[in-house]
């Protein structure tokens, strides 16, 4: 099975999207509120260059935004 | 290539509305969107929608959807309508990635997008530390620095989500006052968090990777400020350009009548992309309502012969 880290704040409409879509499709995730791991945040951050949520790490592959085609595509859904 | 009888393009509150309607009453239609909530999505406190007296933007958009996921709706999400044109009777939408549909009719109900700096390198920074939505992007700016560029109760709504979160905000306003409601900028003021600039033009962002500061000319005189966020709250524009052939108003708001009807036969508009009074969620559902009970009348109207191509 894939590992599935969500980047996101508790606020970011984006973010609830994409962990609802998650549910549906029961995938396991862990999740980093940007906003408490500051440190993850700032990581995630310079990997990415983006400075925005969600972001979504599977296995080593980075995806900015709630981007459905291209997590699925990596989820293989 | 099958023909709906209606294409919506747009899935806010008007929408999301049309949507409800015309499934109420068996059109057979399809819905082309960025998203589900558009700009409601974005509204931090909605105070001023009937039965609800307070919820955030995201929790009513939550309740739209689950309204619209009763009804079985063709919902292609994600895409976004480039054109919109007519043959004969039938309308051709293209979205982006050159795909093409047809119907007997549209909605244009696509909302508005914010307005933009338009300077140089604008660009480059979106989502770089360039932010156009507090409610989404505050959050990530703790115990930063950061700039908020407008005047009004949007600019001073980023002000205040910001007071709670970031360590010092530059408010920088073209006006000579701030025109925002005197109780939002007392808050502003008080936090001791806020420096406002009053006559000052936003001239350049930099940065390298990240934005690390922007340069303004306030009363006359350059000013480069430190800020890791640049907030930009200057209002908002119609999200139009897909039907050129429509009459609009100057600013691109789409011309409608009151039964939401545009210049072009077929072509409906609904909320806040069109001229209707009161940029309101509200407004945008009963637009929205109007819109799909117009369409209805107008296929009802026409044989079947009328669209063939």
């Amino acid at each position: 099975m894939k590992k599935v880290v969500v980047y996101s704040t508790p606020t970011c409409p984006f973010c609830k999207n994409l962990k609802k879509y998650l549910d549906e499709k029961e995938v396991s995730y862990e999740v980093v509120d940007v906003t408490k791991e500051r440190d993850k945040a700032k990581e995630v951050f310079q990997k990415t260059g983006h400075r925005s949520v969600p972001i979504t790490l599977i296995d080593d592959e980075y995806v900015v935004g709630f981007k459905k085609d291209r997590i699925n595509e990596l989820l293989g859904l | 290539m099958s023909m709906y009888d209606s294409i919506i393009l747009g899935a806010g509150p008007a929408g999301i509305t049309a949507s409800i309607y015309a499934a109420r009453k068996k059109m057979n239609f399809l819905v082309l969107t960025e998203n589900i909530g558009g700009q409601t999505l974005w509204s931090a406190d909605v105070e001023n929608y009937t039965g609800y007296q307070m919820l955030t933007g995201p929790e009513l958009t939550e309740r739209f959807k689950d309204h619209l996921d009763n009804y079985d709706i063709n919902v292609i999400e994600g895409v976004k309508a480039e054109k919109v044109e007519k043959k004969r009777n039938v309308f051709e939408v293209t979205i982006k990635s050159g795909e093409v549909y047809k119907a007997k009719t549209v909605i244009v109900a696509t909302g508005r997008i914010p307005r933009r700096l338009g300077i140089k390198g604008e660009g480059k920074y979106v989502g770089k530390g360039l932010a156009y939505c507090a409610t989404c992007d505050a959050p990530l700016y703790a115990d930063a620095e950061v700039a908020v560029v407008g005047g009004g109760n949007s600019a001073l709504d980023a002000t205040l989500q910001l007071v709670k979160i970031a360590k010092k905000i530059h408010l920088i306003d073209r006006a000579p006052s701030l025109i925002a409601d005197d109780l939002m900028v007392e808050k502003a003021l008080q936090s001791g968090k806020v420096t406002v600039y009053n006559n000052a033009q936003v001239k350049e962002i930099q940065g390298d990777q990240f934005v690390s500061g922007i340069v303004i000319d306030a009363d006359g005189k350059e000013k480069k400020i430190p800020v890791e966020g640049i907030f930009v709250e200057i209002g908002s524009i119609p999200a139009s350009q897909m039907v050129p052939d429509v009459k609009k108003e100057k600013n691109g708001e789409v011309f409608v009548d009151c039964s939401c009807r545009t210049s072009v036969s077929g072509i409906y508009g609904a909320g806040a992309v069109t001229t209707v009074i009161a940029k309101q969620i509200i407004v945008a559902c009963g637009e929205g309502a109007k819109a799909a009970l117009s369409v209805f009348d107008y296929i009802n109207t026409h044989k079947d012969s009328d669209f063939e191509e």
